[in-house]
């Protein structure tokens, strides 16, 4: 696949709109042209069925719009309509994706490229509508590729690449993009949006081949089997993951060729790392106010910088070991939980610790558990984090492995 | 042998409670002298099934640390002792847990035990067991194969019998003497269970077998694929559609080559082509497909791929056109109707021979009719596992048939089938 930079295309092939990171998705929709979409409200992810419904309801968009009983119902049906060669979209929030586990467990194993937009909320009780990341990692195991999201550009770019990689031959499997609640489902931002024409330059059509169910290939999907055939299946899907590496690469590749624009590094955003001792590392819009913070410090000549992850599933861990290598504290700002976790950290602090594990430098790694249930992430909480991993790289040890952040104490 | 590993090949529902009890058995009669052990059932089997081939194990050791090697595991890779409770099985297994056709002494030890239970003779189970490279014992326990069933646990020994037999075939493992002391420990046991199991002992009669000896065919297996080879998606092709049988005419339908689900069977529908008035309706009831369309408008059965359910015979409207017979008359799974077009007098005699030859080859799975199992017991046949019985199953057309139970006056609806039995009988 080619990758060289092509001049960026007319000014005319895209438009500028004011939209938020769900709208943005639904329009990105629009343009990959999706045959199938099932609905079941839960906040923040309604937002998103809302303005598929309204593209349909316009004309700008012919899709069978399904509303199911429940999100069990709605992840199946968009799983069995891939199977037959439909482009399919789902998505959810918190308990609504938890009450889908069932269906997203099998997906990766059916290899079915569904793409699902995860509305990112805390997981009831108590109720609550604010952002964790904790729904969607739950099925960071099974084989669903997994990424975050910081901007409305980047949710409608993102699900473009999204079913590029999705529905490579090579790949087959579901991905779930998540947007922070609040913060980038309900808040709208000016927008490029491109014409038809240059995404189909892109993304070309669904072609499930050899699995597609249809009666002139007549196939058999998941049959009952015993322990002789599970690894083997497992085995598969550990290949196709693997191979994600690669086919991600490709579909950012050539989206900067056909765009014009998006970024060299798939995997993550560096911001003002390249002289850093301190990195700050964290997912979704908790970079906007850490990116803010940086800037202040670096005024008073402290070298802070930030990896803002985008890829958690297949992880970038030998991209972030290279990242990391002169680093002289690491603080890893997880909007998660893992009650129990190897130094009661977060499940992002728990991963990059895994990934350095072997590199030569393994600078002090502190991990902060911060924004649980939407609270805002300020920038005394970025000063107090860059503080602490500050006395960690002189000490060349951690005092404390995991800290909670902006909790009233 | 400072251990013993023995395994118990039986028909799920209907034997699932008799496995579970001799698996037992042999543990607690080791125990005795002090072994440890160990019972279970093959986890990939479907034990809740109607007849399909099933298997527990019971392994005994000297020691808690040999015992161990065999232990976190679906099967013993080999085994000393081969008990089969229902001589159909002979024929091979092929169940869930395996794939292609397993003859009955495929896990046997070199001078190994093949211990079945049956109203054969050595030389007919051999027409059914596979050779075997290695030489083995073959010992008969003269008894039908018993229906330790779904509805009723039919109490008629046979456990006992099995593990009377056993202290005979492993006297170093399981003496007669911790037998009985084992059986009548058991909630089930009594003294005259114990007199079963020390008659048994002394009945049970054994023979080497040869590697010469036994069924030549080659069973039908296959290659499991590698990883890389397996289509993605948990996605296997599915049977196409099937062809004429000749000159344009009929239908076969394909059917699976790897999956073929005849060693469930312990009856096999006999056809009289002769009078077959092409009603359709076997065909159409079948509940596997089994029927080919032949050119000229007749009904064959399959016997690759029939399961043996009976259905077919049941709905048949026409008298002694469609017989069960038990499946230990046969000795291969040819096509009946290829058989009646080469001589179809040659054919009728062997169809009269078959379905005539009640007080052999007649069996059933549980109690066609209430008040079955005591008539059993009162004809004081217990050993040979009960009377003669009329084959066939007593459906609508029973009458017409001939089938109903003579002997039998009770006019209630069948355990079995719940269908109320043929008025006048
Ligand atoms: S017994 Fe008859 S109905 Fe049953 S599987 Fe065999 S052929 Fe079909
Ligand atoms: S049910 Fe009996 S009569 Fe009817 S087609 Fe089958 S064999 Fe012939």
């Amino acid at each position: 696949m080619t990758v060289a930079t092509q001049a960026a295309p007319a000014a005319a092939q895209e438009q500028e709109m004011l939209i938020s990171g769900s709208e943005a998705i639904a329009e990105a929709l629009t343009l990959a042209d999706i045959d199938v979409v099932t609905a079941y409200p839960i906040r923040p992810y309604d937002t998103v069925m809302q303005a598929i419904a309204k593209k349909i309801a316009n004309g700008q968009l012919v899709a069978e719009y399904i509303v199911a009983e429940g999100e069990h119902s709605q992840f199946e049906i968009v799983k069995h309509a891939s199977t037959v060669g439909a482009r399919v979209f789902c998505g959810s929030s918190g308990v609504g994706w938890a009450y889908a586990m069932e269906c997203l467990v099998v997906t990766p194993a059916l290899r079915v490229p569904l793409v699902a937009m995860v509305g990112n909320r805390a997981l009831d009780d108590p109720g609550a509508f604010g952002v964790e990341h904790n729904d969607a990692l739950f099925v960071r195991d099974l084989g669903w590729l997994l990424c975050w999201i910081d901007s409305s550009q980047e949710a409608l770019d993102t699900t473009l690449i999204a079913y590029r990689v999705a529905e490579d031959r090579r790949i087959f499997l579901p991905i779930a993009i998540s947007a922070d609640g609040a913060f980038l489902t309900h808040s709208q931002a000016i927008t490029k949006v491109p014409s038809k024409s240059l995404v189909e330059k892109f993304l070309p059509p669904y072609n499930r081949g050899d699995l597609q169910l249809h009666p002139d290939n007549p196939i058999t999907v998941a049959p009952q089997v015993n322990e002789d055939w599970v690894i083997e299946i497992r085995r598969q899907n550990n290949a196709a993951t693997e191979r994600a590496y690669t086919v991600i690469e490709e579909a950012y590749a050539d989206f900067r060729r056909v765009f014009g624009r998006g970024p060299e590094n798939p995997w993550f955003e560096e911001y003002m790392t390249e002289d850093a001792e301190v990195i700050l590392m964290g997912m979704g819009t908790l970079s906007l106010p850490v990116k803010v913070a940086i800037r202040k410090m670096r005024e008073e000549g402290k070298k802070v910088g930030l990896i803002r992850l985008r890829w958690f599933r297949p992880f970038p861990y030998e991209q972030l070991a290279e990242a990391l290598r002169k680093a002289k504290a690491i603080g890893v700002i997880d909007r998660d939980y893992s009650f129990g976790s190897p130094f009661g950290s977060g499940v992002v602090a728990t991963e990059v610790r895994a990934a350095l594990y072997n590199a030569e430098h393994r600078p002090p790694l502190i991990g902060f558990i911060c924004g649980l249930g939407g609270r805002e992430v300020t920038l005394e909480d970025v000063y107090k984090t860059t503080e602490i991993c500050y006395s960690a790289a002189k000490a060349g040890k951690t005092e404390r492995a995991t800290y909670w952040l902006g909790v009233r104490e | 042998m400072a251990h013993l590993i023995a395994e118990v090949v039986y028909r799920g529902i209907f034997q699932k409670n008799l496995a579970a009890r001799i698996t037992r058995g042999i543990v607690l009669s080791a125990r005795k002298a002090g072994r440890w052990g160990i019972a279970f059932g093959r986890y990939g089997d479907s034990p809740q099934r109607n007849g399909v081939p099933a298997k527990d194990f019971a392994i005994v050791a000297d020691t808690k640390e040999e015992l161990e090697q065999h232990m976190a595991r679906y099967q013993p890779k080999e085994l000393h002792v081969t008990i089969c409770v229902d001589d159909t099985l002979c024929k091979g297994v092929e169940s869930w847990a395996w794939y292609g056709l397993q003859p009955i002494n495929r896990l046997l030890l070199p001078n190994g035990h093949l211990l079945v239970t049956s109203t054969q003779s050595a030389d007919e189970l051999l027409k059914d067991a596979h050779k075997k490279n290695t030489p083995y014992s073959l010992w008969i326990l003269p008894g039908k194969a018993s229906l330790a069933g779904l509805w009723v646990y039919k109490e008629d020994h046979t456990e006992v019998r099995v593990l009377g037999a056993l202290a005979k075939i492993a006297p170093q493992i399981l003496s007669l003497q911790a037998v009985a002391e084992a059986i009548r420990e058991a909630d089930w046991g009594s003294d005259l269970k114990v007199e079963s199991a020390r008659k048994a002992y002394e009945r049970v009669e054994g023979r080497a077998v040869k590697i010469t000896e036994g069924n030549p065919e080659t069973p039908y297996s296959f290659e499991m694929p590698k990883w890389w080879e397996m289509r993605e998606g948990v996605t296997i092709p599915s049977l196409p559609i099937g062809k004429p049988i000749e000159g344009g005419k009929g239908y076969r339908p394909e059917r699976s080559t790897v999956f073929k689900k005849f060693s469930t069977r312990t009856m096999r529908p006999v056809i009289d082509f002769d009078t077959c008035v092409k009603c359709t309706l076997c065909w159409l009831q079948c509940p596997d497909s089994c029927f080919d369309v032949t050119p000229e408008g007749l009904y064959d059965a399959n016997m690759e791929s029939c399961c043996g359910c009976g259905i077919c015979e049941a709905v048949c409207p026409v008298g002694n056109c469609i017989t069960m017979v038990n499946e230990a008359a046969f000795d291969n799974n040819a096509s009946q109707w290829d058989m009646w077009r080469k001589d179809k007098d040659a054919y009728k005699v062997w169809l009269g021979a078959k379905i005539t030859d009640k007080v052999h080859v007649a069996r059933s799975h549980g109690f066609r009719y209430r008040g079955q199992y005591e008539q059993e017991l009162a004809s004081g046949e217990l050993e040979l596992g009960g009377a003669a019985l009329a084959s066939g199953i007593p459906g609508e057309n029973a009458d017409q048939k001939g089938l109903k139970p003579s002997a039998h006056e009770d006019k209630s609806s069948s355990i079995v089938t719940g269908v109320a039995e043929a008025p006048g009988g």
